[in-house]
C-alpha cells in the first residue's frame, strides 16, 4: 500500500529540473556572491601589489628587523635608537595598553562616582555631577586632551622651580617624578609575606561570608584584610632591617634623572581619557540603577539596611545586568581613543608605528594592516572578557 | 581579466591610483586643469597661506614655476598642505602629482618609498634653538637636554645620531607637526628646539619673544631639499626637474622677470634655446617650446625667487651661502638646455 501510494505520489508531481528548486537556488545565489566577494578581495590584493611593484615600492615584513634610528620618550621596555622597527612597535603597543589599562580602571570608578552621586537625594551633589556630565560628554575629545595638555604645561612650574614632594619626589612641567624603590636581596621575605597575606585574606573572606550565611554574624573583613596585605609584609619588612633602597631623582643641567618618570603628556593623556569616558559611564550607570524598579530599593529598606549597603548589595548587583554591555563599549572606546596620543605627543602605537615607522619604511599597506589587527585583537579580547564577566552577572534563569 | 570599472574601484579603495603610477601624470595634470601640489602649510619662507589664502614660499613658487610651464597661468596649482608624516603616502598614492614640500633627499626615500627626487632647491643643514637664559653656546653642551621634534622627518633621526655619536643623552618629545612641536618647546617643555636650519629662522619668528631664543652655531646634518615624484614615469621626472633647471640656467644668464620679454629678442643662443626662440626643446619634454619663458614670466628666476622667499626680500633674511650659483661660490648648477 505504501509503496503505491508513494509511488503514485511521486509520477503525479512532475519532476522539477534542478534551477526551480528553492533549495539548489538559495546555496546557488550563496556560492555565486562568495565567488565574487572573494574575486573582489583578490583583485584588490593582486593590484596593489602590481601597483607597489610598478612603483618600486619595497613589500613585505622585511623592515621589521631593520635600525629604527629614533627615539621615543616613554620607553617601558628597553629600547634605543639602534634598536629595530619590530622593538618600536612593541613600545608603541606596551604604551597604549598602558594608557588604556589605567584610563579603564580609573575612569569606571569616577564613572560610578558621578553616576551614582547624579541621583543623590542632595540638591547640590546631584546638579554638580549632571553639570559635570553635561559638559564633558558634549566637548570634543580631541579639544579636552588639547586643552589637558596645555593646562599640565602652563600650570606646572618650570623644571628650575620644580615642585618638591615631600619624600623626594618632583613636579614640573617635565613630568612627575619619584624616587624608584630597588629591592635589595633579603627583601623576598617581605615578597613572600605578601603573598602570604593575599592568600590568608582571601581565605579569611570566605570564611567570614560563610559563618553570616550561617549565623548573620559579621566580621571585620575590610580591617583584617588590610592587616594581612600591608601590615604582616610591613613588619617582616621592619624585621628584616629595610632592605629596600630608593632611587631618587636628581636634578641635571637640564633635566630630572633617575628615578620613576611620569610623561606630563601621559599624564594630560590619562587625564583626558578618564575624565571623559568617566561622563558617559556616569550615564551608563544611572541608567543600570534606575532599571531596578524601586520596590528593591524600599524592601532593602524595610529590611532594616541603610542606603549604603542597600545600594551596595541590592540596587548595583542587579543594576549590573544593564551596565555591563555598554560599558564594554566604553571601554572599547577609550581605548581606541588613546590614539588621539598623537596630537600631544604621546608615544602611543598610532604615534611610533603609524606615524613615525610608516614615513620612514613607506610601507603604508603593511604598516596599517598591522595597526588594525592590534586594535581590533585588543577590542575583541575585551570584549570576550566583558563577555565572560557579563554571564557571571547575568540573570540565571531557572 | 581585469576591466576599468573593477581598476578603478579597487584603485580607489586601496588609495592606490593605478593609472597615475604610470607614465600618464602630464596628461592627468592637463585634463583635471590643475596641478595637485604637496605643499607645506605652515613654514614661512617655503610653504605658508597668508590671511587672505595666497599661499607664498619657495616650494610655492616652485608648484607655480610648474604650472605656468604647462598652463601659463601660474594659478593653476591646488596646494595640498601635508604634514612631514603623511607626505610621502599622499605622494605614493596619487593624491598630489608631487612634493615640493621642504623634502630631504635620502637614499631610502629615492628608492624603497618609490620615489625620485628631481633636484635640490634648497641646500640646508639641521640646527638647533634654546633660550638664551640657558647660557648654552654650542650643541655639544645639550647632554640630558629635552628637545622638541617633529615627526616623520630626518631631523628625528639626525637628532639620535647626533646625540649617540657625541655621547650625550637625549630626553626627545616627539610631535606629529612642527607647530605643535613648536608650542610644547614655547610652553617650557623642552630645552631646545630642533629642524632644518632655515626652519628655524622661520619658526623663531612664531615665538612669543623671538629675542629670548638663540639658535646654535652647529649644523649636524647635510639636508638637500628638493621636488620629489613618484617612480615610473619618466616624462614627468624631466619636466619637474628642468622646471629648476630652467629657473637656475635664467638667473646665470640674466633673465628676469622683468627683462624677459627684451631677451626674447637676445641674439645669445644660450638665451634663444632656454627661451624657445630657437631648437625644439620645450617639445621634447611634452610642452611648447616657451616654457622657460613663461616660467620666468610669471614666476621668475631661481635668484629671484630665493630673495622674495627666504633672501633679503623677507622676513628671514637667509644669505644665499650654499644656493648661490656655482660661479658665485654656491652649488646651484644646472646642466645646459641643448
Amino acid at each position: 500500500m505504501n509503496t503505491t501510494e508513494t509511488g503514485a505520489v511521486e509520477t503525479a508531481r512532475p519532476k522539477a529540473p534542478l534551477i526551480y528548486n528553492p533549495k539548489v537556488r538559495g546555496i546557488a545565489y550563496q556560492a555565486a556572491l562568495c565567488a565574487l566577494v572573494a574575486f573582489l578581495v583578490w583583485s584588490a590584493i593582486d593590484n596593489a601589489a602590481e601597483n607597489l611593484a610598478r612603483a618600486k615600492i619595497a613589500t613585505g615584513f622585511d623592515f621589521w628587523n631593520h635600525t629604527a634610528g629614533f627615539d621615543i620618550s616613554q620607553t617601558p621596555i628597553e629600547y634605543s635608537a639602534t634598536s629595530t622597527y619590530g622593538r618600536a612597535f612593541w613600545v608603541g603597543l606596551i604604551n597604549t595598553l598602558l594608557v588604556a589599562g589605567i584610563g579603564i580602571v580609573l575612569a569606571t570608578v569616577l564613572g560610578f562616582i558621578i553616576g551614582i552621586a547624579r541621583l543623590s537625594k542632595n540638591w547640590l551633589v546631584a546638579r554638580m555631577a549632571g553639570f559635570y556630565v553635561e559638559i564633558i560628554r558634549n566637548l570634543p575629545l580631541l579639544l579636552q586632551l588639547l586643552f589637558w595638555y596645555n593646562a599640565v604645561l602652563k600650570a606646572l612650574p618650570s623644571v628650575r622651580e620644580s615642585l618638591a614632594i615631600p619624600g623626594g619626589g618632583f613636579l614640573n612641567n617635565r613630568g612627575l617624578f619619584l624616587p624608584k624603590p630597588d629591592f635589595l636581596p633579603g627583601s623576598s621575605a617581605a615578597l613572600i609575606a605578601l603573598a602570604l597575606g593575599i592568600v590568608a585574606a582571601i581565605a579569611f573572606r570566605i570564611w567570614a561570608r560563610r559563618r553570616q550565611y550561617r549565623t548573620g554574624q559579621q566580621a571585620p573583613v575590610f580591617w583584617v584584610t588590610f592587616g594581612l596585605v600591608v601590615g604582616l609584609p610591613l613588619i617582616v619588612l621592619a624585621l628584616s632591617g629595610f632592605p629596600i633602597r630608593f632611587i631618587y631623582p636628581e636634578s641635571g643641567r637640564f633635566n630630572i634623572r633617575g628615578g620613576i618618570e611620569v610623561l606630563p603628556e601621559f599624564m594630560a593623556l590619562l587625564f583626558g581619557l578618564v575624565i571623559y569616558t568617566a561622563a558617559f559611564i556616569a550615564e551608563v550607570v544611572r541608567a543600570g540603577i534606575l532599571s531596578v524598579v524601586k520596590g528593591q530599593t524600599e524592601a532593602a529598606y524595610s529590611l532594616g539596611l541603610r542606603p549604603g549597603p542597600a545600594l551596595r548589595l541590592v540596587v548595583v548587583p542587579q543594576a549590573m545586568r544593564v551596565i555591563v554591555p555598554p560599558l564594554t563599549s566604553q571601554y572599547l572606546n577609550l581605548t581606541k581613543n588613546s590614539s588621539l596620543a598623537v596630537a600631544i605627543g604621546y608615544p602611543d602605537l598610532v604615534q611610533i608605528f603609524a606615524g613615525t615607522v610608516l614615513n620612514q619604511t613607506g610601507q603604508a599597506v603593511e604598516v596599517i594592516v598591522i595597526t588594525m589587527a592590534v586594535y581590533l585583537t585588543i577590542s575583541l579580547v575585551t570584549s570576550g572578557l566583558m563577555n565572560i564577566y557579563n554571564r557571571s552577572v547575568a540573570l540565571v534563569e531557572r | 581579466m581585469k576591466n576599468v570599472v573593477i581598476r578603478i574601484v579597487l584603485a580607489t579603495a586601496l588609495g592606490v591610483a593605478a593609472q597615475a603610477a604610470s607614465a600618464q601624470t602630464l596628461g592627468t595634470v592637463k585634463s583635471r586643469g590643475a596641478l595637485n601640489c604637496g605643499s607645506n602649510g605652515s613654514l614661512a619662507g617655503f610653504g605658508l597661506p597668508d590671511s587672505q589664502g595666497r599661499w607664498t614660499g619657495l616650494d610655492v613658487d616652485f608648484c607655480k614655476a610648474l604650472a605656468a610651464a604647462i598652463f601659463n597661468d601660474p594659478g593653476k596649482v591646488k596646494f595640498v598642505p601635508l604634514t612631514a608624516k603623511d607626505r610621502f603616502t599622499a605622494l605614493q598614492s596619487g593624491e598630489v602629482d608631487l612634493l615640493a614640500r621642504n623634502t630631504t633627499w635620502t637614499s631610502s626615500r629615492d628608492t624603497t618609498l618609490g620615489l625620485n627626487f628631481t633636484g635640490v632647491n634648497y641646500y640646508d643643514g639641521q640646527g638647533f634653538m634654546v633660550r638664551k637664559a640657558l647660557k648654552v653656546n654650542s650643541a655639544l653642551e645639550l647632554n640630558d637636554a629635552a628637545v622638541c621634534v617633529q615627526q616623520g622627518t630626518t631631523t628625528e633621526l639626525n637628532l639620535a645620531d647626533y646625540f649617540r655619536a657625541n655621547k650625550m643623552k637625549l630626553k626627545t618629545v616627539t610631535f606629529a607637526t612642527s607647530t605643535e612641536a613648536l608650542k610644547a618647546y614655547d610652553a617650557g617643555r623642552c630645552d631646545a628646539y630642533t629642524t632644518d636650519a632655515s626652519g628655524l629662522a622661520g619658526e623663531r619668528l612664531r615665538l612669543a619673544n623671538t629675542g629670548d631664543h638663540v639658535i646654535l652655531p652647529e649644523i649636524i646634518s647635510k639636508e638637500p631639499l628638493g621636488p620629489a615624484v613618484r617612480h615610473g614615469d619618466d616624462q614627468w621626472f624631466d619636466i619637474v626637474r628642468w622646471t629648476h633647471f630652467a629657473m637656475v640656467n635664467a638667473e646665470e644668464l640674466g633673465i628676469t622677470k622683468a627683462n624677459v620679454d627684451d631677451q626674447m629678442k637676445s641674439e645669445n643662443p644660450d638665451v634663444k634655446r632656454l627661451l624657445g626662440t630657437e631648437g625644439k626643446h620645450g617639445e621634447a619634454l611634452g610642452l611648447s617650446n616657451d616654457w622657460a619663458y613663461r616660467i620666468i614670466k610669471h614666476v621668475g628666476n631661481y635668484g629671484e625667487v630665493f630673495e622674495q622667499n627666504v633672501g633679503q626680500g623677507s622676513q628671514l633674511k637667509i644669505a644665499r651661502g650654499l644656493n648661490a650659483l656655482w660661479s658665485k661660490g654656491g652649488l646651484q648648477f644646472a646642466p645646459p638646455v641643448r
